[in-house]
This record gives structure tokens, C-alpha cells and sequence, in this order.
């Protein structure tokens, strides 16, 4: 029984992921090492990676200092409508990419009262730069808060009490104190949030429009790739991804046995 | 004085956590803030401290009035009951975490770290992390970020709260000798009646927010200011007795009660090793039943019913329990030998220590 149990898990393993990563694999480099390097160093290839480079690091930036402060805010302070804060925290989790897109589109959109005020100063926010961040950063912000508040609540407040004690100020008791002691989790959420936004894919697609060259981040390239019947080129893309996505979970892995240790001791 | 508090009161939303509670704290001393959990004490250790701001009154240290000092320019050493140690820092470098905040020279920083790892029998552990220390040496390490940057006050809650028994003996015993050592003024917070009375030169018995009784461990034992007192420290037998011509009388238990008039209730005390019992039943003039004997270690604990029905306890070294041969359900004749009667509940004006108006031997 046991036995039989354990063979239909690595069964379901092996043809939902374990297959297509093999596949993915040996098809991008079907036509040799070089077809591979000269399709994802492509201008196009290269210019999706920076994109997706950029909005991840942008993302990433704010989600740490916004998403800290969020989980500071949450762990340590009761206040009035913290239950629906809370509670708000997760929508991204539970409402589509695509709809997430939508609502920028809506809130931005030429005949609203942003989307005025914006197009009079000419600053463009759909279908480029500022809005292919919000989506991505619509879809990522319950990582690094979601992750930092229970550690922060188990940390407790005590050794914030004694550096008081010794002398520290506000800001050093935060630098000194409270980011170390919940470092590892910080970088938990923050390495969820990296793979997040490489990935992301939805939400980007509808409020930037896949403008090759322009808009066209990592994720969409291998889309407009395989819908223009370069295999190669999607294959290539996809596995370089899958690469980054890999180190990525490896590190994750490592944060989250540093995480759940450095709250044991 | 070195430390002042004058009807400090503190309230947590409708609930008052401390009710104008007045002491003094003398240079040097060891002062014992004493009392079951959540009767106040420690509050106000961290209101000393400015962890806490007080609802009302102040609070004076050397002299200055520090109600609107922060935390950290109040000068003092704080030793939480979890140790609170930063993990993510060596040993060495918790104790030099005040010393680097106030920027200290690093040759100092390094002696000072130093000299007190040695004072805290810590040598060689500087390397260490918290967590690959023991509970005792974890405690000491918390003290020694205490005193690193010379406090004026050393202020500890329930500093020995977390470790064994057998620890909690020998950390006793070494705050003792530090304090002996270095004699800076110290308060800490315990709800273990004994651990007060070891380690405190005066104790400070806390109920509900307010401040009982305070003086030295022999005081608050022999003359216990309010009933709480006498119930929370040491054992004590009571009994609810009505006045009768000056004299308390249950049966043929009589105490004097000059000044309570006629009907009145008092409340009369005696400690357990004032109850003495004999297996003679014509030793003393009390009659009673033993009914369990309990082994202690150092002596043992009688429990007798009176003929009247009321339960006593009676502590007896265990010479003289040897001296007898005692069976439980046997006959037994007691006596007690010194009684007090209680200030009544609610009343907080300490008695006079020893007035021969509510205290006093009964004749066998």
C-alpha cells in the first residue's frame, strides 16, 4: 500500500512537472547550443529580460519597504478595522491577474479623473513603464507582508524593549533589532515576490499590450514567440526563466529552514 | 534617597493596574517587589524603568523628577524575565550593544566587555550565541548587558522566572554576591515569597495594584501589616473569632482582643510552628484529633482537627517530632503559643509592630 503510494506520486510528479521540465529542456536546445544562445540574446529576447529585470527590481524595492511598514503596522499596532486591513492583504492572492489588469485600465483610462490629470502632464501610464509595475505590483504585494507579520508576532517586542533600555533610539532599534531578527523571513518574502514578478504574466499582458520593443517583458516574449511559430525561441526563453526560477526556489528553500530556525531558538 | 515614587497610579484602558503606590528606595539597596501575578509589581518596575508611562504621580531617581525622560536617558539597567537577548548577536557583542549605542571607544568597549564577562563567570563565551548557551548563563549574560554601561539602578523582572529550581538556587545566591560586589541599587520582581526573603535586604508585598506592606523580609514576616500579607508570605493559620468582654473566644480557644468592642470579628492569626501538639493528651490544655502527618525534608507538617472541627496546621522540627510517637487519628493535645489579630480587610494602616494589645502568648 505504502509502496503503491508512493509510485502514483512520483507518477503525478513526473508528468506534471518533472515531463514538461525535461521536454522544455531538450526542445530549447534541439537545434544546438548556438540556435539557443542567439535566440535569447535576440534583441527582442534581451529587451524582455530587461524589462522584466527592471519591474522585478522596482517591485521588489517597494514591496520591501511598503510591505515591512505594512507588517510593522499589522504585528504591533491594534487599531480599528485591522480585521478588514488584513483581510484586504490577501485579494491579490484570490482575484485574477486579468481582472487585477482590468481595474488599472479602469482607474486609469483616458476618461477618468486620473487618467486626465496624468495625460495633461503627458505622462503615459498604460500600455508602458508605470502601469506594468502597478499590475505587477498589485500581484506581489501580499508576499513580503503576509510572510513578516507572523514572525514579527513571534519575535515578540522584547528585545525591541531592552535595546530602549540600553540606550537605542527608534531608528536604531529598527536597524539593530527588528530587521535582523526577522531577516530571514524578510528575504522569504522577498525572494517569493522576485519569482512573482518574473512570472507574472496576466495582469502585465492587459495593461501593457505586448508592444514588441517596448512592452514586451520576458513572459510575454515567449508567448508572441510561440504564437509566431518560433518554438526555439519560446523553448529558449522558457527554460532560461526556468533556470532563474530555479536558483530562485533554492534560495527560498534555504530562507525557509533559516526562518523557521531562527524562530525556534 | 535614591529612588522616589510617589502615588504612582497606572490604568490600562478601564482596568487600574496600579493604585497610588508610594516607597523610597535607598542607595545600594536590594529591594524585593513582591506579590502573585498581576498584582501591579511589574508595572511598576517598568514604569522605573520609562517602558511604561504612568497614568498619575512620579517617579524621582537621584533627585530628578524623569516621569518625561525616555527610556533611554533614564540611566538604568533593565533584565527581562525571557532574557530578551539579541540572537542574531554573540555574547560579546550583546553586552556592547549599550556601550557602542553611547559610543565608547573600542579599546574600552573591549575591556569593559571583558572585565564583565569574567565578573559574570562567563569567560570564554563570547563567541557564543544565545541559544548555544545554558538558561542560567543566559540569564547572566542579560545582566551583564544591564550593567555594561553603568547604570544608576538596576531594575530585573522575575529574574529568575525561567530556569530549574536547582539554577534559580545558585543565581540567588550569585545576585546576592554580585550586589554585595558592586552595590548598585536594584529592584526586582518576584512572586516567590522565599526568593524575596533570601535576596531582598527590604520587600515590597504587592495586591491588586497596591502596595501591602514594605519592610525588611523579618518584618513582613513576623508582623504581616494586612491579612494578604499574613496569607501570601509564610503559611498561617486563621480564624474568624467574635469578641466577647476584650477576649476572642471559639470554644475553648480564647485570645485577647483589649480595645475591639463586644460582636466585633477579628480575624486571628498564628503561624504553624505556633501550633504545638503532643501525642500526651494531658500535655496542653487543647484537645484534637492528628490527622495526617506531612514529610518535608527539613521538619514536618501536622495537620490536627480540633474537637470544635477546625482544621490547624502545625510545623514541627523533626527533633521533635522524633521525640514522639505520633499516629494519624490519634488524640492529641496542642497549644498555641504567640497569635496576632489581622488588620481588618480593606484597611492598609499598618498595626504597630508589636503592640501588646493584638499580640501576644496564650498560656498552655
Amino acid at each position: 500500500m505504502r509502496r503503491f503510494l508512493i509510485t502514483i506520486v512520483w507518477l503525478y510528479f513526473a508528468v506534471l512537472l518533472i515531463g514538461p521540465v525535461a521536454y522544455l529542456c531538450s526542445e530549447a536546445v534541439r537545434e544546438g547550443a548556438a540556435t539557443f544562445g542567439a535566440e535569447i540574446t535576440k534583441p527582442e529576447a534581451l529587451h524582455g529580460f530587461t524589462l522584466t529585470a527592471e519591474i522585478t527590481a522596482i517591485v521588489l524595492v517597494v514591496n520591501l519597504i511598503v510591505g515591512t511598514a505594512t507588517a510593522m503596522v499589522l504585528a504591533r499596532q491594534q487599531f480599528r478595522g485591522k480585521a478588514i486591513l488584513s483581510g484586504l492583504i490577501d485579494l491579490p492572492f484570490a482575484v485574477s491577474p486579468v481582472i487585477a489588469g482590468f481595474m488599472l485600465i479602469l482607474l486609469f483610462g483616458p476618461e477618468t479623473i486620473l487618467g486626465t490629470f496624468f495625460g495633461t502632464l503627458d505622462i503615459k501610464i498604460l500600455f508602458a513603464f508605470p502601469a506594468m509595475v502597478m499590475a505587477t505590483l498589485f500581484v506581489t504585494f501580499p508576499f513580503v507582508v503576509r510572510e513578516l507579520t507572523p514572525v514579527l508576532q513571534t519575535v515578540g517586542t522584547q528585545g525591541e524593549e531592552a535595546a530602549r533600555t540600553l540606550g537605542a533610539k527608534e531608528w536604531q532599534v529598527f536597524l539593530l533589532v527588528t530587521l535582523p531578527s526577522v531577516r530571514w523571513g524578510l528575504i522569504y518574502g522577498a525572494t517569493l515576490t522576485v519569482a512573482r514578478a518574473i512570472g507574472e504574466f496576466g495582469a502585465v499582458l492587459v495593461v501593457a499590450g505586448n508592444v514588441l520593443g517596448l512592452t514586451q517583458t520576458a513572459t510575454l516574449h515567449i508567448y508572441q514567440s510561440y504564437v509566431d511559430f518560433n518554438y526555439v525561441g519560446a523553448y529558449a526563453v522558457a527554460a532560461t526563466l526556468l533556470a532563474v526560477s530555479f536558483a530562485i526556489l533554492t534560495l527560498l528553500e534555504i530562507a525557509k529552514a533559516r526562518a523557521v530556525a531562527s524562530i525556534a531558538q | 534617597m535614591k529612588i522616589e515614587v510617589r502615588n504612582l497610579s497606572k490604568q490600562f484602558g478601564s482596568v487600574e493596574a496600579v493604585t497610588r503606590v508610594s516607597f523610597g528606595v535607598n542607595e545600594g539597596e536590594l529591594l524585593g517587589l513582591l506579590g502573585p501575578s498581576g498584582s501591579g509589581k511589574t508595572t511598576v518596575l517598568r514604569m522605573i524603568a520609562g517602558l511604561e508611562m504612568p497614568t498619575a504621580g512620579d517617579i524621582i531617581i537621584d533627585g530628578v523628577r524623569v516621569n518625561d525622560l525616555p527610556v533611554q536617558q533614564r540611566n538604568i539597567g533593565f533584565v527581562f524575565q525571557h532574557y530578551a537577548l539579541f540572537k542574531h548577536l554573540t555574547v560579546f557583542h550583546n553586552v556592547a550593544f549599550g556601550l557602542k549605542i553611547k559610543q565608547w571607544k573600542r579599546q574600552d568597549i573591549r575591556q569593559r566587555v571583558s572585565d564583565l564577562l569574567r565578573l559574570m563567570s562567563l569567560e570564554g563565551l563570547g563567541d557564543r550565541y544565545p541559544h548555544h548557551l545554558s538558561g542560567g548563563q543566559r540569564q547572566r549574560v542579560a545582566i551583564a548587558r544591564a550593567l555594561a554601561s553603568r547604570p544608576s539602578v538596576l531594575l530585573l523582572d522575575e529574574p529568575f522566572g525561567a530556569v530549574d529550581a536547582k539554577v534559580r538556587q545558585e543565581l540567588r545566591e550569585w545576585l546576592i554576591r554580585l550586589h554585595d560586589d558592586l552595590k548598585v541599587t536594584s529592584l526586582f520582581v518576584t512572586h516567590d515569597q522565599e526568593e524575596a526573603m533570601e535576596v531582598s535586604d527590604r520587600i515590597l508585598v504587592f495586591s491588586k495594584g497596591r502596595l501591602e506592606q514594605v519592610g525588611l523580609p523579618s518584618e513582613v514576616y513576623e508582623d504581616p501589616a494586612t491579612e494578604f500579607v499574613a496569607r501570601f508570605i509564610g503559611s498561617m493559620n486563621i480564624l474568624e473569632v467574635v469578641v466577647k468582654n476584650g477576649t476572642a473566644r471559639m470554644g475553648p480557644l480564647e485570645f485577647p482582643a483589649v480595645g475591639y468592642p463586644d460582636g466585633h470579628r477579628v480575624r486571628v492569626g498564628f503561624r504553624p510552628y505556633h501550633v504545638r501538639v503532643a501525642e500526651d493528651p494531658s500535655m496542653f490544655r487543647l484537645r484534637a484529633k492528628l490527622r495526617h502527618v506531612y514529610f518535608l525534608g527539613v521538619a514536618y507538617r501536622l495537620e490536627i482537627e480540633t474537637d470544635e472541627g477546625l482544621l490547624l496546621r502545625s510545623r514541627m522540627n523533626k527533633e521533635e517530632f522524633r521525640q514522639y510517637k505520633f499516629q494519624e487519628g490519634a488524640p492529641v493535645s496542642y497549644a498555641i503559643t504567640q497569635f496576632r489579630i489581622l488588620p481588618e480587610e480593606g484597611t492598609h494602616a499598618p498595626l504597630p509592630a508589636s503592640s501588646p494589645l493584638n499580640r501576644g502568648p496564650i498560656s498552655p
